[in-house]
């Protein structure tokens, strides 16, 4: 196990002990505890999350809808939204599996939301993005500095909505809007009713619906977020969690004393760390592979690569 | 100070928002002044107005060709420095003043303007209208550091800086841009971080993907500079936590 990790300060297997959260969380609530800590403590002073339609409904001045429409909002449309309470924090939890477009709040997350201190949770290539805003600020003033805590999200590959829709809809055969939660997992794609039924559907079915754009994404584990979290690695209802820089450090330390989290040590769990390892290396030794096949994609012609 | 490097600023046609980011840099810009940084000369923070030899140029505003003196001016600005940089939108790509007719007084001549790099040789890109000030001290730290630090913060300093001048290269600094370099070449993610930079709001996220107003956008190249997949430096990106409590040591 080396660089397909990233750099890290630690790694253990963690669940919130706030058995209220984890109802409404995606796995140990990490993500969700975190940031609820962070905006108790005064770490933070608001977080930009994903939330939904319904959260957007309920908390209009949270969230910027740019659709004229409001009704065309469809069910497990992810929408960037800015919590500062645990309750508006718990109503936007759980993974969405559909792109939703963070960074875009994240300047104006200083400007009419008046946050300075910004908790963000993201993908990987959003970490990048967020770490690239704070050491080239070309469009990005006064944000840098205003970034609090920065939670990083293991990610294979994301979907489009459309993507989502048709794996939900026609592999799945279940309306959107009847679905209480979905989830990757024991290398298959997870839907779970609102009325107890569960669909399951091989991973190989989901791969058409990626989207083109993470097939050069080289991160896994979200390297460059202060922690980053996943599922992969620790048993049911439990995350894996990387504590990376000194921000994520002292954050983590504080939560710890403050006893929100219990812990076991990532040797003790299966699947374990071979697993995050293993699949981590999986995603960069295919999407290497795609970047050094668009150097020869036409003839003589090469497909832009992004990393200099 | 012996080892400080020499700055200058050639002021073309821009509205001085340039110059007010740089001075946004408050405490910060004082203290570039006191340890790293002799002005040589600059309109509006400095008594010297003309071009001089110096170490850094940062030229803001585009070249008017219909005005003999900026023209001049320009060129001179590149013979006596040793490193120019293109600073904000107009400088680097034209930005609001791709879009002059002329007819304006009290100068109706002045109708066609260039950004610098067709008539010189740039060697850093600062795209962003206004820029910020963030991104001017950091460019400034590194430029310290590439000219007088030691063998390791000179090559930091150029791995920082390498993005930054080939920017401008075959780049329209539209937001069509997103379109062309990152989308069409199947790159985009969704992040959003395009639609954060734009100054003016021209570009929104519809299902996870940037929507551009293209009537909007004024070319400042913002977007496309700050998105992550447009270039990507792992080396130097890797190191955020280093190189930023770097450049905020060297402020105090």
């Amino acid at each position: 196990m080396g660089a397909e990790l990233g750099k890290y300060k630690s790694v253990v297997s963690a669940r919130s002990t706030d058995k209220e959260l984890l109802k409404y969380a995606q796995d140990g609530g990490i993500v969700s505890q975190l940031f609820a800590f962070a905006l108790d403590e005064g770490i933070i002073d608001g977080a930009i999350v994903a939330a939904s339609k319904e959260f957007a409904a309920k908390n209009p001045s949270k969230v910027i809808i740019d659709s004229t429409n409001f009704d065309m909002i469809e069910p497990w449309r992810p929408i960037p939204a800015i919590v500062s309470t645990k309750a508006e924090l718990l109503a936007a939890a759980g993974t969405k599996y559909n792109i939703c477009p963070n960074v875009a709040l994240l300047k104006e997350a200083t400007r009419s939301f008046g946050l300075d201190k910004i908790g963000i949770v993201g993908t990987p290539c959003q970490m990048q993005a967020v770490r690239k805003a704070q050491l080239y600020p070309i469009g990005m003033r006064d944000v840098g500095a205003s970034i609090a805590l920065a939670v990083g999200i293991f990610c294979m590959e994301n979907f489009p909505y459309q993507g989502i829709l048709q794996l939900v809809e026609d592999h799945a055969a279940m309306k959107l809007e009847s679905v209480k939660k979905m989830e990757i997992g024991k290398g298959k794609f997870w839907v779970y009713g609102k009325r107890g039924q569960v669909v399951q559907l091989p991973l190989k079915a989901t791969h058409k619906y990626e989207q083109p754009g993470c097939h050069v994404c080289l991160d896994y584990v979200s390297n460059l977020g202060d922690i980053s979290t996943g599922s992969v690695g620790s048993p049911d209802g439990w995350s894996t969690v990387f504590v990376r820089s000194k921000i994520g450090d002292s954050v983590w330390a504080k939560a710890m004393a403050a006893g929100v989290f219990e812990t076991q040590p990532m040797e003790k769990v299966k699947p374990g760390l071979e697993l995050v390892s293993k699949l981590a290396n999986e995603k960069i030794t295919k999407n290497r592979a795609t970047l050094e096949a668009r150097k020869t994609f036409g003839v003589g012609k090469a497909l832009r690569n992004p990393y200099i | 100070m012996a080892d400080k490097i020499s700055l200058g600023y050639t002021h073309l046609s821009g509205c001085t928002g340039c110059t007010v980011a740089l001075a946004d840099n408050y405490a910060g810009l004082l203290t570039l002044l006191d340890k790293y940084v002799d002005l040589k000369y600059m309109p509006t923070l400095a008594d010297a107005r003309h071009v001089q030899k110096v170490d850094v140029s940062f030229v803001e505003g585009s070249v008017c060709i219909n005005d003999k003196l900026a023209v001049e001016e320009l060129k001179e600005t590149r013979e006596k420095s040793t490193i120019v940089v293109a600073l904000g939108g107009c400088a680097c790509y034209g930005n609001i003043t791709r879009f002059s007719r002329g007819g304006q007084q009290n100068q109706p001549g002045h109708e066609a303007f260039l950004p610098i790099g067709d008539l010189i040789k740039v060697d850093v890109y600062i795209p962003g209208c206004a820029p910020t000030p963030q991104m001017i001290r950091n460019v400034a730290v590194m430029a310290y550091l590439l000219l007088k630090g030691t063998k390791e913060q000179k090559d930091l300093a150029t791995a920082f800086l390498k993005p930054l001048m080939t920017m401008a290269q075959g780049c329209e600094a539209c937001s069509c841009d997103i379109m062309t370099t990152v989308i069409n070449q199947g790159l985009c993610m969704g992040c959003g971080t395009c639609a954060a930079s734009c100054p003016v709001n021209a570009i929104t996220m519809e299902y996870g993907k940037p929507q551009l107003e293209r009537d909007l956008c004024i070319k400042c190249g913002a977007c496309v500079a700050q998105c992550p997949r447009s270039w990507f430096s792992f080396d130097v990106v890797e190191n955020y936590e280093a190189i930023n409590e770097a450049i905020m040591a060297a402020l105090q």
